[in-house]
């Protein structure tokens, strides 16, 4: 119809010129770019508003203020949002190197829980042999090298054989999860139970010390640690030199010298031993016990963080907060409603939508169509 | 003549990237039975501007008339539709696919495929115009020339009456260009419509009817080729008048550098690149390699920068201070440098291998250095302290020395590259093709770094594809061609005939064997 209107006016001119076209920024200053973010959440909140009062009929603002609630009502939910945040930024972390050497581990699931095997492995056969101290060192060490081997096979094959990444290490996540499985029915206490309750819940032999009172500080101090060294690691050192070079481009690394396969390999050794890291840090600070799904998916969602930090670990924190943050008041809500888990999921993957989409917003203009320069 | 019809129409074409213009209100026209020359140097916005006729950019204001009606085009299926057809300088063929099935893909006339009647037309355009193409062979059979055929048949059986070429005689020989050119020319006393972008003075004057010249994203005028000459067009192109001529000095006691000897080298696919290739390069000399694209000259610089490996043979270098002889044969870039030669190398691909385009020319600088220090910790001191020197130096435009090397112009990279090469002091200098794509200024900026090198008793190797440029800057040049030497000659008395019949020798030889 619209068409055959404007054929009807003039026939000669055929226009048909989009309303708007896509063009890239060229720099965008940072106020411009935290608007446009607050504008993206903003508009989730108004769309997630509407959905709230057209399928629920409740008041959108009371459930927001539970989603706020999720995370900040007591203190004990403080601590457990600071703790999930952490753990996920720990994995997050650990994927980070392979990441930006656009080496596509998705298999930090498998290599934490390579970790956690380790160290529960060691609270159950070394318990009782040595001072908790040494149990602990000893517990960490084979967290770490545990992850490493996990992180080692696939690259090793990547660099001799360049065999596809994304792939093997998904597959290593499975192969861990039957080994867990195997050693879950191993150690099952009681007998007949299937589950490998609290280790040493007597002697608390091979548990992180509490410091504070707190039981999850120390873990959280750990993994602000690990962020601050890991941030240093990939700006300021040789290493995280290297790693952006190969990740940028293999043949510039190859001209100047780099060993990319020894790159590849040692940051994925880097990259396991910190999602050994985080198993040893459920077992031994959170969990004190072990199953096949102690790491939860946190090695899939830290791929998630990691992008929207676009890899640098100080963004992380507010990522990985976001995403815990979500989470919890998604529960929350769930609870204090007894609304459906997937309205909740859903209202909370809306907002992530938008947050994520704002990005293409920072990278790209929308430039509409100005009739008068036409004529 | 005077009824010639205009065929394409801009007028106030404005094209942005950011706060950048690639087109600045340009306006020009094209008629049929006509070749127009659109020249500028890089940068000018001359392939922006046919992108845009072409459908890939959308302007963001101006009006493109075709056959005297307003045309709206927003993909290259657009610009079909109008008759509008590119051939780009990159060019978008499947590998296993054959002449034909190429030609026809992407057709959709809801007939359905039939090659067979495809074929036949393919070779009735080709008689037409005096295209020598093969439809049944597969394109990874083919070369270059070959799938620039390809390439021009798949738009004319499309049905285009406007053709526009991008940069059409960049891959090709000298006796290549001459059977384009005649078929360009049949084209348009077909009455076709034909747009070559290039930025080769000769080639402007010996093809086209018209001249545009466009300069920084703007329109400069259109002149006739008749009536003008290589003094004016430079001087529209780069603004203010640039002497032609390459400064050459004698070299200063040549003494051998690098001697390489009967080297052979197989590619990733197990094919023979290099054959018994033998040469020296000597000090304060510049040595250059001319050859058709893809005949060694890649192959042969990696292998001695220690990036490619070699079957067998010798490559030599020549301590200039103790006359010791090292064999650089296999070895890693690390282990040559460590052994204490200082090779520097500019490659082809500067953003891909040279460069890396998301860093910034300090981190860039770093590249060779990084190393340096005996801390866990990189030092960008001294890198930070090299770029604001090259950047002064060599008029570098860029915002600042953080500014990821990607954003900024092709020029510009080139002299990021070239700068950090030099900066290490080298002994032995190699570029490969180190003025493609940079305008004439630049262009010079490098020959003239080059030239510095050479009187500091650089053994300088230079691999180019302008013959006029390798005849007027190098001492000696080397010929490749299909792998082998063809020829050595002194730069000083050949001429571009004899280098070019030298470039397409042993091809001729070994195909006359077959």
């Amino acid at each position: 119809m619209h068409s055959k209107d404007t054929n009807a006016k003039n026939i000669t001119t055929q226009i048909n010129e989009p309303l708007f076209h896509v063009t890239k920024r060229a720099q965008i200053s940072w106020q411009k770019s935290w608007a446009i973010r607050i504008i993206a959440i903003a508009s989730s909140l108004v769309i997630c508003a509407l959905i709230i009062v057209l399928i629920t009929g409740l008041n959108p603002l009371t459930v927001y203020s539970a989603i706020f609630d999720g995370s900040f009502s007591s203190e004990r939910k403080i601590w457990n949002l600071l703790r999930e945040l952490s753990m996920l930024l720990c994995v997050s972390l650990a994927v980070t190197p392979a990441f930006k050497m656009k080496f596509w581990n998705i298999g930090a699931e498998g290599q934490g829980l390579v970790g956690a095997l380790a160290s529960a492995a060691c609270m159950i056969y070394l318990g009782d042999k040595l001072p908790n101290s040494n149990l602990l060192l000893v517990m960490l060490l084979s967290s770490l090298a545990a992850g490493a081997l996990w992180g080692f096979i696939p690259a090793y094959f990547k660099a001799k054989f360049n065999t596809n990444e994304t792939l093997f290490t998904l597959m290593m996540n499975y192969i861990a999860i039957q080994l867990v499985a195997y050693f879950v029915l191993l150690w099952e206490n009681p007998k007949g139970s299937s589950i490998v309750g609290i280790i040493n819940s007597s002697t608390g032999a091979g548990y992180l010390p509490v410091i504070g009172g707190k039981q999850y500080l120390l873990p959280i101090l750990i993994v602000a640690l690990v962020t601050g060294v890991m941030y240093i690691y990939l700006r300021y050192t040789k290493q995280g030199y290297e790693i952006s070079v190969v990740g940028e481009s293999q043949n510039t690394a190859k001209y100047v010298g780099i060993n990319v396969k020894k790159v590849i390999i040692r940051t994925m050794i880097i990259s396991g031993a910190l999602c050994g890291l985080a198993g040893f840090l459920f077992v031994s600070g959170i969990d004190y016990t072990i199953n096949a799904n102690l790491i939860g998916g946190l090695g899939f969602t830290a791929i998630m963080v990691s992008w929207l930090a676009k890899f640098n670990p100080v963004y992380m924190i507010m990522s990985s907060f976001l995403i815990v943050f979500l989470d919890r008041g998604a529960s929350e809500i769930a609870t204090d409603f007894r609304l459906n888990e997937s309205i909740a999921d859903a209202l909370t993957g809306i907002i992530l939508f938008f947050i994520i989409g704002s990005e293409f917003f920072i990278q790209y203009q929308l430039k509409f169509r100005k009739r008068g320069n036409n004529k | 003549m005077s009824e010639k019809r205009i065929a394409l129409q801009l007028k106030n074409i404005t094209k942005s990237f950011g706060d950048k213009y690639a087109n600045k209100n340009v306006s020009l026209d094209v008629y049929h039975g006509e070749i127009l020359s659109v020249l500028g140097e890089n940068g000018s916005g001359k392939t922006s501007l046919m992108n845009v006729v072409a459908g890939i950019y959308t302007p963001d204001s101006g009006q493109i008339f075709i056959d005297g009606k307003e045309a709206s085009i927003n993909s290259p299926k657009d610009a079909f539709s109008f008759n509008v057809g590119m051939i780009h300088q990159h060019f978008k063929l499947v590998d296993v696919f054959n002449a034909t099935e190429n030609i026809v893909l992407g057709i959709d006339d809801e007939k359905g495929f039939d090659l067979k009647k495809a074929r036949t037309r393919i070779i009735e355009i080709a008689g037409k115009y005096g295209f020598i193409i093969d439809p049944d062979k597969k394109i990874y059979d083919m070369s270059v020339s070959e799938k620039q055929t390809v390439e021009i048949i798949r738009v004319l059986y499309r049905g285009a009456d406007i053709l526009i070429l991008d940069e059409p005689t960049a891959v090709l020989t000298p006796q290549e260009t001459q059977v384009l050119f005649d078929v360009l020319r049949r084209m348009r006393d077909d009455g076709k419509a034909i747009i070559i972008i290039t930025h080769k003075l000769h080639e402007v004057l010996s093809l086209s009817d018209r001249v545009a010249v466009l300069r920084k994203a703007e329109y400069v005028g259109t002149v006739i080729t008749a009536q003008t000459n290589e003094k004016q067009l430079t001087e529209m192109m780069v603004g203010v008048k640039t002497e032609l001529n390459i400064h050459r000095d004698e070299p200063v006691n040549p003494s051998s550098r690098l001697i390489v000897s009967d080297i052979n080298c197989k590619n990733r696919e197990g094919v023979t690149v290099l054959k018994n290739i033998s040469f020296e390069a000597k000090s304060g000399e510049i040595l250059g390699i001319a050859g058709i694209a893809g005949s060694g000259q890649r192959e042969l610089l990696e292998a001695v920068a220690g990036l490619q490996k070699i079957e067998s043979g010798d490559i030599l270098y020549i301590d200039p201070k103790t006359q010791e002889k090292e064999d650089l044969r296999n070895k890693t870039p690390m282990q040559i440098r460590d052994m204490g030669v200082r090779l520097s190398f500019v490659p082809e691909d500067r953003l891909g291998m040279g460069l890396v385009g998301n860093m910034g020319i300090v981190d860039n600088m770093m590249l060779r250095s990084y190393k340096r220090g005996p801390l866990i910790f990189l030092s960008r001191k001294e890198p930070k302290y090299l770029a604001d020197e090259i950047i002064e130096r060599l008029h570098i435009s860029t915002p600042d020395a953080e500014t990821p090397v990607r954003r900024l112009s092709g020029g510009n990279v080139q002299k990021v590259l070239v700068g950090r090469e030099i900066a290490a002091a080298p002994t032995v200098f190699m570029a490969a093709y180190p003025v493609r794509g940079l305008d004439i200024g630049a262009s010079y900026t490098i020959y003239d770094l080059l030239n510095e090198q050479k009187q500091n008793g650089v053994a300088v190797i230079f691999v180019g594809e302008d013959l006029d440029v390798l005849i007027e800057l190098c001492d000696r040049i080397m010929v490749l061609s299909g792998g082998t030497v063809s020829g050595i000659v002194n730069a000083r008395q050949t001429t571009k005939e004899e280098i070019g019949l030298l470039m397409t020798k042993s091809k001729e030889d070994s195909k006359n064997a077959q």
